[in-house]
């Protein structure tokens, strides 16, 4: 039999992004022996390409600002279709979150008097979003991961806390009776099979982007945790949510997808077309109508006097972006590159971009001999985020149905609804990261010391899994499989959907399937692109088929997921979650659920008339009701 | 514009390896790192690389491109003539583990050498105050995203292997520095990066800062502050304490 490495340890952290990293500090300070498992090397996660901020309610910038109007902004931004109780703790906690940061040695930018600043981002109604420049995500990171030195210094080289870089885990395992055992793996480097003994796994391994063609995403987000959760048993909470980020570079070609931050316009930056109108007044929707200005000069004036003035339409939350971006093009009135136009160059003078976008700049002139403060970019939709995921209990970020599994940050579902406000990823992560650190922290001390047994049956099978790629001979290389996935998901699941088109993509996906199964690859198991991609493969299918079959059941268009077939949000499908779990012989399962009720004293955050908007005739005399008592 | 370009790739291991020729499309606007990708696609399977964001924000896909220290995925192809070869190996000071990929661990043993950030006593979250301008010299270290091509390039350690135990290298000094002009830190690193780090070892070549792919002044404005410090202090260690009560005062 195939030698495997053992290790032994309290909790498990799959994922070095910032909500691992945040949740492995949690776990260690609660007295947890804890080791981090990161596909890359130790600061690379995908939490870098943050550029923005994080959103937290500190007022620093607009004393109005509180936790009750960010909670009111993210569940209109999700079209309250977020779990109430994740979008109540994140806005609550977030200030707390982002203080502490300080405490670990960030550098925030500052306002005058000394205090974080805060910007303005689509969706928000105050200034909100501490940052450093447009590269807040590199400075979330590197405060975390020094956070972790330097708790590994006080721990003196104990290894109680232990970064376990370039190693991939394939397996969770599970003990007779469903509790987790531990997780299997490789390293990278070496191909070196290993096994982590563990009673409690994090999950904070991120998104799904790279099932798809165009998009922000790094090789990492292939969907490992949301593949590993289904397989485990658990469950994925509304996976047809996916945001499309309006403000991707289009060209040159190899780097189309590549975010552009959406502060370039919170900054000031606005959208154009090719007759060079600021096409964004034309798509403020009905629900957004009363907070959006209707002309230029307003919009112009919100910048300084944002108490008078409504807001620029280009800063509605990124799925009305995106779409509004979407039609601009498919009218013709697209960019030479099949994009828009995105200008700050006319906005704001030259030092001052350099001062707010200094990453864009960079980006923009090195990639695209383009200098952004003399002409405007070309920009267009790209596949940025999943808002569905693991379902998690809210408080301790335990995942459905596997006692000793939790699911953190981007792999958990339900916080921002349909549709994910910019900034609050960060200050989610944060926010859950500390308190599935907690969470898996209370369940280990209760087992008091007696944990579940590894099953030899599940190391087996999970080693011959992990080894068939390279076993297999003939078989077909897997990067072809993967670029015809990527293909398939962007052509047929993409921002715009239709049934016929998700009917052809589960058809392609079956056809993937089998054809993943058989891939072969050649070279041996030391540091092996095309082996890593090949055990990548089946966690894409399995996500990309969850992500089409519920989107093929959701016959609505909300948030993250247009349907042109059903064009409008009907207030009964925000009564539903749709779950998918994986049946014995590994088929995915769709079922609907109920959203449970709002608390009343959350609701009571909102007015009746925009309730109206989104609730159902039956649910409004509740609420009006109790209003009038 | 499409055409074939020449590529020389260095493959191996820790054992032996040789520079690879390959012929491989180029389209517009193309970087090295997607010509890197287009061999693992078509030619190369197991061609070994590191890369995230391919956006150069987190510094993965360093190597060395006709011997200039580089990101891959910030080097466009337009900036070489269609008929020149390219010639891509991995980075010379760390130890080959496979193709382009190094064994950097000598960077993250080094980063666990240095104390970190000690908060002032006394300070709640949230009642941090600092100005702008305090806190922009470090920002500016802080924009280094860890590819570790100015430890790579940097000869202290480049040229002699003896150096790595006594010699932290510029991105672990401009931590150091980072640190040291920090408004609120409450530890004195001065004394640090000349006796533990070896800051006395950098003769301001400068190198580093050539290769920074975020254009930091790692040497201008991270090391010589540093060393003028140090030298400032030896001589007399009361302007030291002044400046340091002064600046905390603000």
């Amino acid at each position: 039999m195939t030698e495997v490495e053992k290790h032994n340890y309290d909790v498990i952290v799959i994922g070095a992004g910032g909500a691992g990293l945040r949740a492995a500090i949690a776990a260690r300070e609660a007295g947890m022996r804890t080791a981090i498992l990161s596909k890359s090397l130790f600061g690379k996660a995908h939490t870098v390409m943050a550029e923005g901020g994080i959103a937290a309610s500190m007022g620093n910038v607009n004393s109005n600002d509180n936790w009750q109007v960010h909670f009111r902004d993210t569940m209109r931004g999700g079209k309250f279709l977020n779990n109430w109780r994740m979008a109540e703790l994140h806005a609550k906690e977030a200030p707390q979150r982002v203080w502490e940061l300080e405490t670990y040695g960030a550098l925030f930018d500052r306002t005058k008097d000394g205090k974080i600043s805060q910007r303005n981002f689509g969706g928000h109604e105050y200034p909100r979003l501490a940052h450093v420049g447009d590269r807040t995500g590199l400075e979330l990171i590197r405060t975390l991961q020094q956070k972790i030195v330097s708790i590994q210094q006080d721990d003196d080289g104990d290894g109680k806390l232990k970064v376990f870089a370039e190693c991939t885990i394939t397996e969770l395992l599970r003990d007779e009776s469903g509790r987790i055992s531990g997780a299997f793996g490789y390293y990278r480097e070496t191909g070196q099979l290993v096994l982590f003994r563990a009673p409690a796994v994090v999950l904070a391994t991120g998104g799904i982007g790279k099932s798809f063609k165009v998009t922000s995403n790094s090789w990492e987000y292939t969907g490992d945790g949301h593949a590993l959760a289904l397989r485990t048993g658990s469950t994925l909470l509304n996976m047809e949510f996916v945001q499309f980020h309006p403000t991707g570079m289009v060209w040159p070609l190899s780097v189309k997808g590549i975010l552009v931050t959406e502060s370039v316009r919170g900054d000031g930056g606005v959208l154009r077309n090719s007759d060079g109108k600021r096409f964004m007044f034309d798509y403020v929707p009905d629900v957004f109508r009363k907070s959006y200005a209707e002309t230029e000069d307003e919009a112009d004036r919100w910048y300084t006097d944002p108490d008078h003035n409504k807001r620029p339409p280009e800063l509605l939350p990124r799925d009305e972006v995106a779409r509004a971006i979407n039609s601009e093009i498919k009218a013709g009135r697209g960019s030479p590159h099949g994009g828009v136009f995105l200008d700050v160059s006319t906005r704001l003078p030259a030092a001052e971009i350099l001062r707010r976008l200094p990453s864009m700049h960079h980006q923009f002139k090195e990639l695209a001999d383009v200098d952004i403060t003399k002409e405007p970019m070309e920009i267009g939709p790209t596949c940025h985020y999943v808002m569905g995921g693991v379902e998690v209990e809210p408080d301790t970020a335990a995942a459905a149905r596997v006692p000793g599994l939790f699911a953190v940050g981007e792999v958990a579902g339900g916080m921002h609804g349909s549709n994910r406000l910019g900034g609050n990823s960060l200050s989610d992560l944060l926010v859950f990261g500390r308190r599935a650190g907690d969470g898996a922290a209370e369940y280990v001390s209760h087992l008091g010391g007696s944990y579940p047994a590894v099953r030899p049956d599940q190391v087996e099978s999970a080693t011959t899994a992990a080894l068939a790629p390279l076993t297999m001979d003939g078989g077909e290389n897997p990067f072809t499989v993967h670029q015809e996935l990527q293909q398939a998901m962007n052509d047929l699941v993409g921002l715009i959907r239709t049934a016929d088109e998700m009917t052809e993509a589960l058809k392609r996906l079956e056809e993937l399937k089998a054809r993943a199964a058989k891939v072969s690859v050649e070279g041996d198991r030391q540091f092996n692109p095309g082996w890593h991609l090949a055990l990548d493969l089946r966690n894409m299918l399995v996500v990309s088929e969850c992500i089409a079959r519920a989107a093929l059941l959701r016959e609505e268009s909300r948030g993250g997921h247009t349907r042109d077939d059903f064009p409008v949000m009907e207030p009964e499908w925000r009564k539903r979650n749709l779950i998918c779990s994986l049946t014995d012989d590994g088929a995915v399962d769709v079922v609907e659920q109920p959203m449970p009720p709002m608390r009343d004293d959350l609701i009571r955050l909102f007015d009746r008339d925009e309730l109206a908007k989104y609730l159902t005739e039956a649910e409004l005399p509740t609420v009006l009701a109790e209003e009038s008592a | 514009m499409t055409y074939d370009a020449q590529f020389r790739v260095w493959r191996g291991d820790a054992e032996k390896g040789d520079l690879i020729d390959y012929k491989v499309e180029v389209n517009e606007g193309e970087v090295v790192l997607d010509i890197i990708h287009r061999l693992q696609a078509t030619q190369a399977g197991d061609l070994a690389v590191r890369w995230n964001c391919k956006a150069g924000k987190c510094g993965s896909c360093s190597a060395e491109i006709n011997g200039k220290p580089r990101l891959m995925c910030m080097t466009r192809m337009s900036t070489f003539e269609p008929d020149e070869t390219i010639t891509v190996t991995p980075m010379r000071t760390f130890p080959v583990i496979k193709d382009l990929v190094t064994d950097v661990s000598f960077n993250y043993v080094k980063a666990r050498e240095v104390p970190a950030f000690a908060p002032p006593p006394g300070l709640e979250p949230g009642e941090y105050r600092m100005a702008q301008v305090d806190v922009e010299r470090s920002q500016e270290f802080r924009k280094c995203i860890e590819c570790f091509l100015c430890q790579n390039t940097c000869h202290v350690v480049r040229d002699h292997e003896d150096n790595k135990e006594s010699f932290a290298g510029p991105r672990y000094l401009m931590r150091v520095a980072e640190l040291d002009m920090h408004p609120l830190d409450a530890l004195d690193r001065q004394k640090q990066a000349q006796e533990e780090f070896g800051l006395g070892m950098c003769n301001i070549t400068k190198c580093c800062t050539e290769v920074c792919p975020e254009h930091i002044k790692i040497t201008d404005n991270a090391l010589i502050p540093m060393k003028e410090r140090v030298v400032d202090r030896k001589y007399d260690p009361l302007v030291w304490l002044g400046s340091k009560i002064t600046r905390r005062g603000t």
